[in-house]
């Protein structure tokens, strides 16, 4: 346990000479931020967050002790203090390895439930759509936002739930969301006017959950939907979803187990890992099609191809889709959905010659190790083909091309968000030709709170294409 | 041709089980169990699917000659 004598405190980026070290800055440019902390101090550099040092890797050989260390060591528990007052207190951000891969058994994320959320979304985003006119105009937050809470409601909750919510559960959801400012790091209650709208956003949500319990508790009357057979009650047995199994579990007095506020934390809170990430990946993926126009065009040609009359679509197919998928890839690489993932350090810990103290924070940044020009040639520009044979830059460079995270906590839902992605993009780009409506370089994301959306407004055009090729075969029947 | 796994990826997710049944199983602890080491050239593209849709890039072929 003897610390060797070399290991030097990692070298600190200027700024930061506030009270709140550089917390404004963070709250203000935090790309700018953490690339002058790799232009400065190389692979690993320290930026202060109010009372704390936050050690900031980047680049292969940190990032990979970054994502295998284990929680003993760096713990992701107590990292996101915004989080807290979102999901409400006892529901963690995040879980435990063997906790993930439980949840992920019995959480409908497994492969052999992804054929069914497949055809689940493709219905969600028919049914978006045809609230549309022959043409009009979006927003991209607003729209996008809104689908993805129907399509993780019905897949990770079920369909019966998904058919109780509307525009407002989403509207509630976007201002919890919004309530995520990095003052959190100073105080998670600060009196500032987006934590308010947050606190009064989570009273919303749990006043519709109550009511969506009321109401099924009334309609099944005695015989609940907790009875084995189903019979007799109003909730047919397929169409019974993880709110009426909670429902049906009782304390031992008979009282009910779960009570709407827990309830709804639940919700929120499996809800929140693949909703403002899956939506704003969606928005870059089309707003980069769109600004190029030749990789748009590949994009269309594979899905006329995959759908074309008479051809089995199958979510087989819907896996091998590499223009797509490659687009969507440098949507996530270049505009990754989280741009700072944080742990706390538990023990005095030595990376690369460096000490790092217990208590101390530290970061991997997406959005910095993602454009590492070494891993990444041409790093800034938008390059889909750069995923194909012989290149495939994702899986040459494990440790920096980072979207999904890394090693034991990357994302478990990275698979489900694929094919979401994928299923969105075959029904809208199969029908529909879209065009931006703003200036090229005036969508960008809007980084002042710690869960990043797209800046409004981020408004494109749709138009209805005249005709299919081909008749009677929607991917959303065929899914 | 055989299969080695880097358990500290795996997550669970299951794709190696759909793809290639008796190769791959998930076990109790919600991690892949490699049943058959060494499968027989038939089964070379069930395998393969399996390595390339592996959601956390968790399993190789090795070759051996």
């Amino acid at each position: 346990m003897t610390i060797a004598t070399d290991r030097r405190e990692p070298p600190r980026v200027s700024g930061g000479e506030g009270d709140t070290g550089h917390l404004e800055e963070l709250r203000r440019d935090p790309i700018a931020l953490m690339n002058r902390v790799r232009s400065e101090c190389g692979d690993i550099g320290i930026f202060e967050l109010a009372d704390r040092d936050v050690v900031l890797m980047t680049g292969a050989s940190a990032n990979e002790f970054f994502f295998r260390a284990p929680e003993e060591q760096l713990d992701q528990a107590e990292a996101y203090p915004f989080m807290t007052p979102i999901f409400g207190e006892g529901v963690v951000f995040d879980a435990s390895p063997e906790r993930r891969r439980e949840m992920l058994h019995n959480q409908a994320l497994r492969d052999k439930f992804m054929r069914g959320h497949a055809a689940t979304i493709s219905d969600e985003v028919e049914q978006m759509v045809a609230g549309w006119d022959d043409e009009g105009e979006i927003d991209l937050l607003d729209w996008l936002a809104e689908l993805t809470i129907y399509t993780s409601s019905a897949c990770l909750v079920g369909k019966r739930f998904r058919r109780e919510l509307d525009k407002r559960f989403a509207q509630l959801y976007h201002d919890l969301e919004q309530g995520t400012d990095a003052i959190a790091y100073v105080d998670p209650y600060a009196p500032i006017e987006s934590f308010r709208r947050r606190d009064a956003a989570r009273v919303g949500l749990v006043e519709l959950v109550q009511g969506i319990m009321e109401r099924r508790a009334a309609s099944t009357g005695s015989d609940g939907p907790g009875t084995a057979d189903g019979s007799g009650t109003a909730t047919a047995e397929d169409d019974r979803d993880l709110l009426d199994v909670l429902m049906s579990i009782t304390n031992e007095d008979g009282t009910p187990r779960f009570l709407a506020n827990e309830v709804t934390g639940m919700f929120i809170s499996m809800m929140f890992a693949g909703h403002h990430t899956t939506s704003g990946t969606a928005a870059w993926t089309l707003i980069e099609l769109l600004r190029h126009p030749d990789i748009m065009a590949s994009v269309i040609d594979e899905l006329g191809e995959l759908y074309a009359e008479g051809a089995e679509v199958s979510y087989q197919a819907l896996r091998e889709m590499p223009h797509m998928e490659s687009a969507i890839k440098e949507a996530l690489r270049l505009h990754p959905p989280l741009i700072l993932l944080l742990r706390v350090a538990k023990e005095d810990l030595e990376c690369d010659g460096y000490a790092i103290k217990a208590g101390q924070m530290v970061g991997a940044s997406p959005s910095v190790s993602n454009r590492i020009p070494e891993d990444f040639p041409d790093a800034d520009s938008f390059v889909p083909d750069r995923y194909l044979d012989p290149r495939v830059e994702d899986r040459a460079n494990p440790w920096t091309w980072i979207p999904f995270g890394a090693g034991r906590h990357r994302c478990v839902g990275a698979a489900f968000a694929m094919m979401q992605l994928k299923a969105i993009f075959s029904v809208l780009l199969l029908d529909w030709e879209f065009e931006l409506a703003q200036a090229p370089d005036t969508y960008r994301n809007d980084h002042s709170k710690m869960v990043v959306q797209m800046q409004q407004p981020c408004v494109v055009r749709y138009r209805r294409k005249s005709a299919r090729p081909t008749t009677g075969s929607s991917p959303g029947a065929a899914l | 041709m055989r299969v080695a796994v880097d358990l500290e990826l795996c997550q669970g997710h299951g794709v190696c089980e759909s793809e290639a049944p008796g190769v791959f199983e998930l076990a109790k602890n919600h991690k892949v169990t490699i049943l058959e080491g060494s499968p027989g050239e038939n089964r070379r593209a069930e395998v393969e699917a399996a390595v390339r849709f592996c959601p956390t890039t968790a399993l190789r072929i090795v070759e051996e000659d």
